[in-house]
């Protein structure tokens, strides 16, 4: 069975074709969604297998990095989407798609609704754009590859991430839920900038919640799915698959399992 | 900056207007809104970042105020006509983050927020008509949570800890925080200005007498309607109304002077001149442009060019589905008096002419490019009513950054190039790429069809701009032009891009054009050329009452695009547009009469027949003349100095790394970067082409690249010419690209061409460049032209450097095939191609010495420099090749120290072994820093060495030394060792490069 992913669109979002493009080479069959039609559909999340809410830019960052999107997901989009991730639905969110996951308290999750964490402005105090690596660990969210060590672009402002209180990080790590962290090229842990491009705390990159089923990470894996990604890919004998694409896979995967 | 509930739809916010009241607004009834406002201010939590009031204070002590610091505070203003709880609730659940944040909220009627003792408040709003786009998303998203405010503003503000007095932070606020152009800047003060709505004015029509005028009257007319006609065309016009027995409308006046501006009409490039040169005949051209950049074209007939110079960018064929096209824009004069929003409206702006290219382009990837005065420049240097280079600089890049991140395009290729003469008179150029189906480059309007506006709302912005653009700027520029400068809206942009290519692949549209000068009457005007047109103006949705007719129809009001849609598909477009959350509006249909036809609430308020508006503006003959510079080459330098020189060339503007900037750049969003702007084991070797891969799941690719070379043109415009198209097509090869699929790109920066002197240098510019590309068989496809490029203070006018940018495009079949410029494996050769000459005439070596221009800039042999970029390609294609770089500015040392850095490894140079042509001096400065053309620095295995020689028969080309595991660059002359520098200095001096020379992020 051909496993479906919904990719949301807000106005000002802009990472969805390359996510698209992903989730196609993994096997996936994609749709990709204006918000106003999922507002108006009355089981939006219906009879996909996964929810990707993609990177961009979503209603320009005005006020605060998918804020807006945030409130949107609340007022609008919550219920059916806590009930799709109830049925065993998984989600991801890349970049701007999990700054609104997080805005939305959607992650960590642990009282749904409630904010617990944000993505605050980089410590550099600006928008950069470089390639990272991120090591996999061992987390709530089984297509997390742990272990692996994991080449990608990041590429935003606001990607510091911060959780509400010390009780609410010390929760996130004890529970397994960070399912990325910066680590130096040598995959050496804790990373100091630019290999951890915005100082978050513990070198946080990307978390899921206690169910293990919805994941958000700042940098783009959807970036590096093809061999002309890679930034040396000129240095050495290619491989024809970018590292980023075990993601798309193993979600992919664990979906088609699930149905 | 604060606004009236615009007429109800689902998703569209109320427009927002100002405090302040620019000139440009006196004659609208402004009502000041005096009831209160809900005055609501976000800053982080303690020990949290806050970047922006760091660099404000780091802004502020740059410029001499001493502070301790600065709190920034993001602040809101919400109609005091919804409840507390309400505006709490608004702070609570959408302005704060409960995470990160911290509020406090007033009525403005409520005792103001206490400024802490040794602190002074800072507050910058917008001023009356200034775009407030986030004020429209709070407006939307406040919606969603049933919170609807009848009118919405956003401010900034700033607490900074100081002793000095508020006037003395005002003055500096005035330098960096704020711009009062747009801005309205306040320190100290009690309280908020309550803004302004303007309260809307009767319909009048109004009628110019013109039948009646002669000479100076004429001209008159012409200065205070800003229409800029001179006095042949404005016979032409009253000649036009006295055969047609009646006065015009002032719109009718408007369209035309829109219409025949030199912004719009490009008269002088497809003028005529009668030209002379020194010790040649005079000579008649007869259309600059047709005689050189589309003669060329016409004469090298490439069956690949799909649309040549006829449509909003030029296309060409990228495989057998699909096609590709290119636009670069300039928007200079703007960008000088606010550089934020001249760039940003710079890029959106050509972004909308690949969107409106055919029926619809795809963006795929966006080049900037920025022409800038020195950045380490004294303040009292400035000239008056000028900013400061630096402050340029960082506006144009954070304007490039916010709106084509914003629209999710990766900007790939560009460059800075800093010279004294850009300081009062900065250049700002924009280019995009996009991408079609071949079937989509055709347009074609038919009688009947729907005249469709969608995107943005008109306002009074950028009334006038195209007029404004053609004239100088002057001291006073920064004041008066308030409405000529505009902030973008880049989402609102990016909604429009989503539904009309939606509406394309369903086979929605006929044709389409976007709004820029000129407004919806160049944009209706063109489509509607051959047809006519009927245009309800009453239609148009506004930001805020009050605009009269003729100012709707010439507004520049950004992010709008006129579609062509058949009537039976005007619902669905309908639907379309609704769900992707964009204003789309039906203003009239197209004719069948040939006359555009104004109405304004049931009146006509302007008829111009076509032929006339089109083709009625009176041909002028202007005088051009080209002289030789004479100038002295100077000393050259003694070879112990070599190494430090090749360190301080590392470190100057033009060629030292632009990192900084492009890490600001979304430069890899969509996915299809191939080969990066910057490349190496450290991803800090500066790539010559950038290469992306626009489709996916294929292979095909496009290569992107610049060549600009200012300092050339001052001595010789055709050596400008040659340099540029020659470089830009080396850089494109090197990255992988096929010269003999490549397309090029002009874009002539000049000063006023009314003076001889300027045309003169326009016309060897323009025949060198035709010369060049027909001999190397590459079209121009498109190009723009930006004249008028001077600075008037006092009595003297002062003109820019003659500035032509080429920009090439290469299509590459397999981007696998591609190189990068780093050094990849110790003992492979380092091969030289091409001739070396005695050309330091505007080099980086003469600039690094503080020694002016010299004498000989280097000129093209245009059949080695063929040559040289047929064999290099082929080397490349069959993958001998493993690092390639061009040579240009700094010359071969340059080229070698970036290559060895940038692979982490070390290079062994014998300059002895460099190949001179026939006369040049033997001299290791020659060797080392002359730009000659055409010539690239290759790495190959040994192996490879016959088969590149064959390849490239008749070209010079020899192993100059070899790649090696020492980090450093090691170059002698024969036997005798020149310098050896360590590759950790060579890439510090790149790297440091900005910083030194004051340039700050």
């Amino acid at each position: 069975m051909t496993v479906k992913v919904c990719i949301p669109r807000a106005p000002g979002t802009n990472c969805d074709r390359e996510l698209e493009y992903a989730f196609e080479r993994a096997g996936a069959q994609v749709e990709l969604v204006p918000l106003a039609r999922l507002f108006e559909t009355k089981e939006p999340f219906g009879s996909a297998g996964i929810v990707a809410f993609p990177g961009g830019f979503s209603y320009g960052d005005d006020v605060a990095s998918g804020k807006i999107f945030a409130v949107e997901v609340q007022a609008r989009l919550q219920d059916s989407l806590l009930r799709f991730l109830d049925r065993g639905g998984l989600s991801i969110g890349i970049c701007n798609g999990f700054q609104v996951l997080a805005k939305a308290g959607i992650l960590p999750g642990f009282t749904p609704g409630k904010q617990e964490a944000t993505l605050a402005h980089n410590a550099s105090g600006r928008f950069e754009g470089r390639w990272v690596t991120l090591e996999a660990l061992a987390c709530r969210a089984e297509f997390i590859p742990a272990g692996a060590r994991i080449p990608m672009p990041s590429a935003h402002g606001e990607g510091q991430f911060l959780a509400f209180d010390d009780a609410t990080l010390r929760r996130i790590v004890d529970e397994k839920l960070v399912a990325f962290r910066y680590v130096t090229r040598d995959g050496e842990a804790p990373a100091p900038y630019p290999d951890n491009p915005n100082g978050s705390v513990l070198g946080i990159a990307g978390i899921c919640d206690p169910r293990g089923r919805v994941m958000g990470m700042m940098p783009h894996p959807e970036r590096n799915i093809a061999f002309h990604h890679d930034p040396e890919w000129t240095r050495r004998s290619r491989s024809e698959e970018g590292a980023g694409m075990v993601i798309f896979r193993r979600l992919v995967e664990q979906a088609r399992r699930g149905e | 900056m604060c606004g009236v509930r615009a007429p109800r739809t689902a998703w569209v916010a109320p427009e927002f207007l100002g405090v302040g009241t620019p000139r440009n607004y006196l004659d609208l009834a402004l009502r000041r809104v005096t009831s209160p406002f809900w005055q609501i201010e976000v800053e982080v939590r303690l020990g949290i970042p806050d970047p922006e009031g760091s660099a404000a204070a780091s802004a502020l002590a740059e410029l001499g105020l001493p502070n301790s610091g600065a709190l920034h505070r993001r602040g809101y203003l919400l109609h005091g006509g919804i409840p507390r709880r309400d505006a709490e609730r608004a702070a609570r659940e959408l302005l704060a983050d409960p995470v990160s944040d911290r509020w406090r909220m007033r009525r403005t009627d409520e005792s103001p927020f206490d400024t802490p003792a040794g602190t002074r408040r800072i507050d910058v709003l917008r001023k009356l008509g200034v775009m407030d786009p986030v004020a429209g998303s709070v407006a939307s998203a406040l919606r969603t949570l049933q919170i609807e405010p009848a009118a919405i503003a956003t401010f900034r503000s700033y607490e900074v800890k100081t002793g000095a007095s508020a006037q003395a932070v005002r003055a500096v606020a005035a330098k960096s925080l704020a711009n009062e152009t747009i801005e309205e800047l306040r320190v100290d003060e009690r309280d908020l200005p309550l803004p302004f709505e303007p309260d809307g004015r009767p319909f009048r029509k109004i009628t110019i007498p013109i039948r009646a005028l002669e000479g100076d009257a004429l001209m008159k007319l012409s200065r205070e309607m800003s229409l800029s006609l001179n006095r042949a065309e404005m016979e032409s016009i009253r000649d036009h109304y006295r055969s047609i027995d009646r006065e015009p409308t002032n719109a009718e006046l408007e369209t035309i002077a829109q219409t025949w501006s030199e912004h719009c009409k490009h008269k002088t490039l497809k003028g005529a001149c009668d030209y002379r040169e020194a010790g040649k005949p005079p000579r008649r051209i007869e259309s600059i442009l047709g005689e050189t950049i589309v003669r060329a074209t016409e004469t090298v007939r490439r069956p690949w060019c799909l649309s040549v110079f006829v449509d909003n960018a030029g296309v060409i064929e990228l495989d057998a589905e699909r096609a590709v096209c290119i636009k670069v824009e300039t928007h200079n004069h703007p960008s000088a008096i606010e550089p934020y929003g001249g760039a940003g409206t710079g890029i959106g702006g050509v972004i909308r002419d690949v969107i409106g290219t055919g029926i619809g382009a795809r963006p795929v990837a966006s080049t900037d490019v920025f022409c800038v005065g020195p950045l380490d420049l004294p303040e009292n240097k400035l000239p008056k009513g000028t900013l400061h280079p630096h402050r340029v600089l960082r506006g144009v890049v954070a304007g490039v950054r916010d709106y084509g991140n914003r629209m999710g395009i990766p900007t790939v290729s560009g460059g800075v190039f800093v010279d004294p003469g850009y300081t009062a008179n900065p250049l700002v150029f924009c280019g995009t790429i996009g991408v079609m189906p071949k079937s989509a480059v055709r347009k074609e309007v038919r009688p009947g069809d729907a005249i469709v506006l969608i995107g943005g709302r008109t306002g009074r912005d950028g009334i006038h701009g195209a007029t404004f653009s053609s004239e100088e700027l002057h001291e006073d520029s920064q004041t008066v032009s308030a409405t000529a400068v505009q902030i973008g809206d880049p989402i609102t942009e990016k909604k429009a891009l989503e539904a009309i290519l939606r509406a394309r692949d369903e086979g929605l549209i006929r044709s389409i054009t976007d709004c820029g000068a000129g407004g919806l009457s160049s944009a209706i005007g063109e489509l509607g050329e051959t047809t006519g047109a009927e245009v309800e103006l009453d239609r148009v949705p506004l930001k805020y009452a009050g605009l009269a007719y003729d100012e709707i129809w010439i507004s520049e009001a950004q992010e709008r695009m006129v579609l062509v849609v058949d009537p039976k598909n005007v619902d669905r477009v309908r639907e379309i547009c609704r769900e992707e959350q964009v204003e789309m509006t039906v203003l009239g249909s197209f004719a069948s009469h040939g006359r555009v036809v104004l109405r304004y609430k049931g009146e006509v308020v302007g008829d111009l027949d076509g032929k006339f508006l089109h083709k009625g503006v009176p041909k002028v003959v202007r005088s051009a003349v080209w002289e030789p510079k004479t100038a002295e080459e100077p000393a050259p330098p003694s070879e112990s100095e070599l190494g430090a020189l090749l360190l301080s060339i590392l470190r100057l503007p033009n060629v030292a790394s632009k990192e900084w900037i492009v890490r600001q750049y979304d430069h890899e969003v969509q996915g299809t970067t191939v080969v990066k702007p910057f490349t190496g084991v450290r991803r800090d070797g500066p790539s010559d082409g950038t290469v992306i891969a626009p489709v996916y799941g294929s292979r095909v690719g496009v290569a992107l690249a610049i060549g600009l070379n200012p300092r050339y043109g001052q001595l010789d415009p055709a050596s400008l010419a040659e340099a540029s198209i020659d470089e830009a097509m080396r850089n494109v090869v090197c990255a992988g690209g096929d010269p003999d699929r490549t397309a090029i790109l002009d874009n002539y920066c000049w000063g006023n061409c009314d003076k001889p002197d300027r045309l003169g240098a326009l016309v060897r510019c323009s025949e060198a460049a035709r010369d060049l590309a027909i001999a190397y068989g590459t079209p121009f496809v498109s190009g723009k032209d930006s004249l008028n490029n001077e600075y008037r203070v006092g009595g003297e006018s002062i003109a820019i450097p003659p500035t032509f940018l080429v920009t090439a495009m290469a299509v590459i079949d397999d981007v696998a095939r591609c190189v990068t410029m780093d050094l990849k494996q110790p003992g492979n050769l380092l091969v030289l191609v091409g001739l070396t000459k005695d050309e330091l005439g505007g080099s980086h070596l003469h600039l690094a010495r503080g020694l002016g221009l010299g004498k000989n800039p280097p000129r093209v042999d245009a059949v080695l420099g063929r040559s040289v970029l047929h064999g290099a390609a082929r080397c490349i294609r069959e993958g001998w090749v493993r690092s390639a770089h061009d040579l240009s500015e700094g010359g071969l040392a340059v080229a070698a120290a970036e290559m060895a850095f940038a692979g982490g490894l070390g290079a062994r140079i014998d300059a002895a072994a460099v190949p001179l042509a026939v006369g040049t001096p033997d001299r290791a400065d020659l060797k080392l820093f002359s730009e000659s053309c055409s010539r690239l620095l290759l790495e190959i295995e040994p192996a490879a060495l016959p088969k590149v020689r064959s390849a490239l028969a008749g070209v010079p080309v020899a192993v100059i030394g070899e790649v090696t595991s020492q980090n450093q660059l090691s170059v002698t002359l024969g036997s005798k060792e020149l310098f050896a520098i360590g590759t950790e200095d060579l890439r510090a001096a790149f790297l440091g490069g900005y910083a030194e020379n004051g340039a700050r992020p």
